[in-house]
């Protein structure tokens, strides 16, 4: 089983708690829902919500950091905020915030069952992660060719620290939209069932939040 | 059951949200002195609030969820206050 | 479906398989017991060598290097593998639904990746054994930073161990919010469920930070970041705030199902309704809030400030206050009751005798000017392990006896059982009572080696650890070995929802979803009625 089909399974299993039996060798296929649709659509949201505030917290870590060596060593932050580039971190939160709304915009498409819609928006939000992904490339790599690496001095560090974590959820949302993606076009969801696809879509604005913090923190308070 | 606002409401958030990023980009080139981190801080949590609002369906949601969504940041302040007032109440003997 | 249900649980479905990928709540609720059964018997092992070092001062079975090993791997393990993910995961995944009136927690599936991802966290954690670590459970920096140990395997287990105790408190959170049975309103929610609830919260929201804390330690090794240590600018006391940020709440995820277990059995034994249902569930709440607000009081000779050092020693004396109501509640719920003196009743009596020394130890030590004087002593151990040992495992132990036959469908030998407890109970007092007086004394914990004057005391603990190890032999010895004949339904005549079905419960717990007319533990009224 690949980290492809574990996360595919992971994503099901929040989305869809009534596809469960309590013995998956006999009866797996009964069709029996133990809990009603409404139930588990606001459970989905519900865990999601919680899942979302653990993430939160997770950066609130290197937020914390953030705030106390930045209270220590204003210089320091004020030098390495002006090193960075402005042009690249405001064409990605640019990105990023127009594929939070390609998302939203795919939510509201499949409760109408607009679903080449879903498509089209669901296409656009994982090109604008991969763009994303290829500008911070090409910033990590040019710090990179100056010499500057986490753990050049406590900026850098939160800077790579941060955007790094960052980035991973960023790939992780990728693969989430991707499965997705792949079970639109297998015709799984519809006006009826689209719980998987709101609680994808959650993540994915949880990513754009994060982001709408660290742009202005890193970038700007030079 | 969750199909709120319509595509033109959509497009007017994000709009919001571009002007909230010019803003927020404009302002840095003035300098506020110690004003500089809150005023980004504010900024950033107008956009914050609009797409957790409006995006993320946060103003349909009912109080529980609100709990959930904001009690994690009580507990983000507490562990930054706690920790600041800690290294920078230090005294060395 | 019913067909189905008329078979129990343990008959649904043989082999590996059919435990192995379950969704039935039951069924990964005994696994996880199995699980942390293993790791309790490994850890415990470790402390018993650990203890059998000190019966002579310097060498007497291990090196230095190899002691701090043990200590470690004791610590880690105890704390991580065992007792955090332990009583919530095995019986909370056992006894919620059962009690709340469900057919399972509302996410099955991700139930059983919960367990998937705890047996993987384990196993990045046994195989970091190869190279094992010598910080201790708590990995301060910068030594943790400098040591040549396998730091980065064990703190990636413990990362992912976290990520595993996330999604079952997500789980449990959501199940209580959405799937209670209907009438199940929360004022005749078990209070079990109750501090499983404050639990899964403290799980969900302090499990995040530790995690980062621990993903920055790996980068400080590999990057060297520099957050943490102050050669590069950065603060290893900020380590501590991060790590005791999860961590004190942690040691209510600890304690806190535990105290279920007790507010369950209390009733039960004394046929009694529990004395303030309301004050304990809230109390159990409160914990969860306050729990969040003390964590700088594991570090009150660290360097950190003065002003911080009053703050959080004055809030620690708040978090003993809910506590305290639930000792009260308990022994008010004894009085004038008709006490029956079970196994599990005795475990439950040990928990409040013990678990009371061991909080009012720790008022001690949140004292700023005793703490000075008693800081990384024995005092502390013996502290820890008297709410620790004295409270969860005594509670763990109270439970596995009160739901044998619920979960296994046989009952056990109650005499022999009796007799293990006696040794596990003054096996306990004789290990960590001296240690009471040698931390007191000025011995420190952690210590290779030891100055003559303390050996006798050394000895008589050391003593201790093999009469308790001999109750924990006698016990599983007893509890492997269950009576012949089936367990009745409802041995205990007790009135909570998970005793009125059969023992044990059929694959899809309820045939009919009950509805639930009287408060909980009603007892007084509709038991002695029907006997």
């Amino acid at each position: 089983m690949g980290f492809f089909d574990v996360t595919s399974k992971i994503i099901k299993s929040i989305a869809y708690p009534s596809e469960m039996v309590p013995s998956i060798d006999d009866h797996a296929d009964d069709g029996e829902h133990h809990f009603d649709p409404v139930t588990e659509h606001e459970s989905a949201k519900l865990g999601m919500w919680l899942f979302l505030a653990t993430e939160l917290l997770l950066f609130g870590g290197l937020f914390a950091a953030y705030a106390i060596y930045r209270a220590k060593y204003p210089e320091m932050f004020m030098d390495g905020s002006k090193s960075l580039d402005v042009v690249l971190g405001t064409v990605n939160t640019v990105i990023l915030i127009f594929s939070s709304l390609t998302v939203a915009v795919a939510v509201k498409a499949i409760q109408e069952n607009r679903i080449k819609l879903v498509k089209l928006m669901l296409w656009i939000t994982i090109i604008c992660a991969a763009i994303f992904a290829v500008n911070k490339y090409f910033e990590y790599t040019y710090k990179f060719s100056k010499g500057i690496f986490p753990g050049t001095d406590i900026f850098y560090s939160i800077y790579f620290a941060s955007t790094g974590v960052h980035m991973l959820h960023v790939f992780i949302g990728m693969i989430v939209l991707g499965i997705l993606l792949r079970k639109v076009y297998k015709g799984k969801y519809s006006k009826e069932n689209f719980t998987a696809i709101e609680i994808g879509g959650l993540y994915w604005h949880l990513v754009d939040l994060i982001w709408i913090y660290l742009f202005p923190l890193l970038y700007l308070v030079g | 059951m969750d199909n709120h606002g319509s595509y033109k409401q959509l497009i007017n958030i994000w709009i919001f949200l571009m002007f909230l990023t010019f803003i927020t980009v404009y302002v840095a080139q003035f300098d506020f002195g110690a004003l500089n981190v809150p005023i980004a801080l504010l900024v950033a949590s107008i956009k914050a609030g609009v797409v957790a609002l409006h995006f993320m369906h946060l103003k349909h949601e009912d109080g529980l969820t609100w709990v959930f969504a904001s009690y994690p940041i009580f507990l983000l302040f507490l562990l930054i206050a706690f920790t600041a007032t800690d290294m920078f109440s230090r005294v060395l003997n | 479906m019913s067909e189905v249900n008329e078979k129990n649980y343990l008959e649904n479905g043989e082999g590996f398989a059919s435990w192995f990928f379950t969704v039935d709540h039951k069924r990964i609720g005994v696994m996880y017991l199995w699980a942390i059964a293993v790791f309790f018997i490994i850890a415990a092992i470790a402390s018993f060598l650990v203890r059998f070092e000190h019966l002579t001062p310097g060498q007497t079975i291990v090196s230095a290097d190899t002691y701090n090993v043990l200590f470690t791997l004791h610590g880690s393990m105890m704390v991580f593998l065992f007792i955090v993910p332990g009583v919530a995961a095995s019986f909370g995944n056992f006894l919620i639904p059962l009690m709340i009136g469900a057919k399972d927690v509302i996410f099955p599936k991700l139930n059983l990746y919960s367990f998937w991802i705890y047996l993987a966290g384990a196993a990045i954690f046994m195989i970091a054994l190869a190279g094992p670590a010598d910080t201790g459970w708590t990995f301060y920096t910068p030594y943790s930073i400098e040591t040549g140990a396998n730091v980065i395997l064990i703190t990636l287990g413990i990362f992912v161990l976290g990520f595993s105790s996330i999604l079952t408190g997500i789980n449990f959170i959501v199940t209580m919010h959405k799937l209670r049975a209907p009438g199940m309103t929360w004022d005749r929610l078990p209070l079990f469920c109750w501090a499983a609830y404050a639990t899964s919260l403290l799980q969900v929201l302090a499990t995040p930070v530790v995690g980062i804390t621990l993903l920055l330690l790996i980068g400080e090794r590999y990057f060297g970041l520099g957050f943490f240590d102050p050669a590069r600018g950065g603060d290893p006391v900020m380590f501590q705030h991060f790590f005791w940020f999860y961590s004190h709440p942690a040691v209510y995820i600890m304690i806190l199902p535990a105290m279920g277990i007790i507010s369950e059995i209390m009733p039960v034994f004394s046929r009694k309704p529990i004395f303030g249902y309301k004050a304990i569930a809230y109390a159990s709440l409160a914990i969860a809030l306050i729990s969040f607000l003390v964590w700088g009081h594991h570090m009150f000779v660290s360097g950190q400030s003065k002003l911080v050092n009053i703050i959080f020693s004055v809030i620690t004396y708040a978090v003993a206050v809910p506590t305290a109501i639930k000792v009260f509640n308990w022994l008010w719920t004894m009085h004038k009751g008709s006490i029956e003196l079970s196994t599990a009743m005795l475990y439950s009596l040990a928990f409040i005798f013990l678990f009371t020394i061991g909080g009012l130890t720790g008022l001690f030590l949140g004292a700023l000017a005793a703490d000075v004087h008693l800081h990384d002593t024995y005092f502390v151990v013996a502290h820890m392990h008297y709410v620790m040992i004295g409270g969860t495992v005594f509670g763990f132990f109270a439970a596995l006896h009160f739901w044998y036959p619920k979960m296994w469908g046989r009952m056990f030998d109650e005499f022999k059982a009796k007799i293990a407890f006696v040794l596990i109970f003054i096996g306990f007092n004789v290990v960590f009572f001296p240690q009471f007086i040698m931390g007191t004394l000025g011995m420190p914990r952690r210590y290779f080696n030891y100055a003559p004057e303390f050996q006798s005391l050394h000895q008589i603990s050391t003593y201790g650890t093999w009469i308790i190890g001999a109750g924990f032999i006698l016990m599983l010895w007893v509890l492997m070995r269950p009576l012949p004949g089936k367990a009745p339904g409802n041995p205990y005549r007790s009135v909570s929802l998970e005793w009125s079905m059969d023992s044990p419960p059929g694959t899809f717990n309820f045939d009919e979803i009950p509805t639930i007319t009287e408060p909980v533990y009603n007892y007084g009224t509709k038991v002695e009625e029907e006997s």
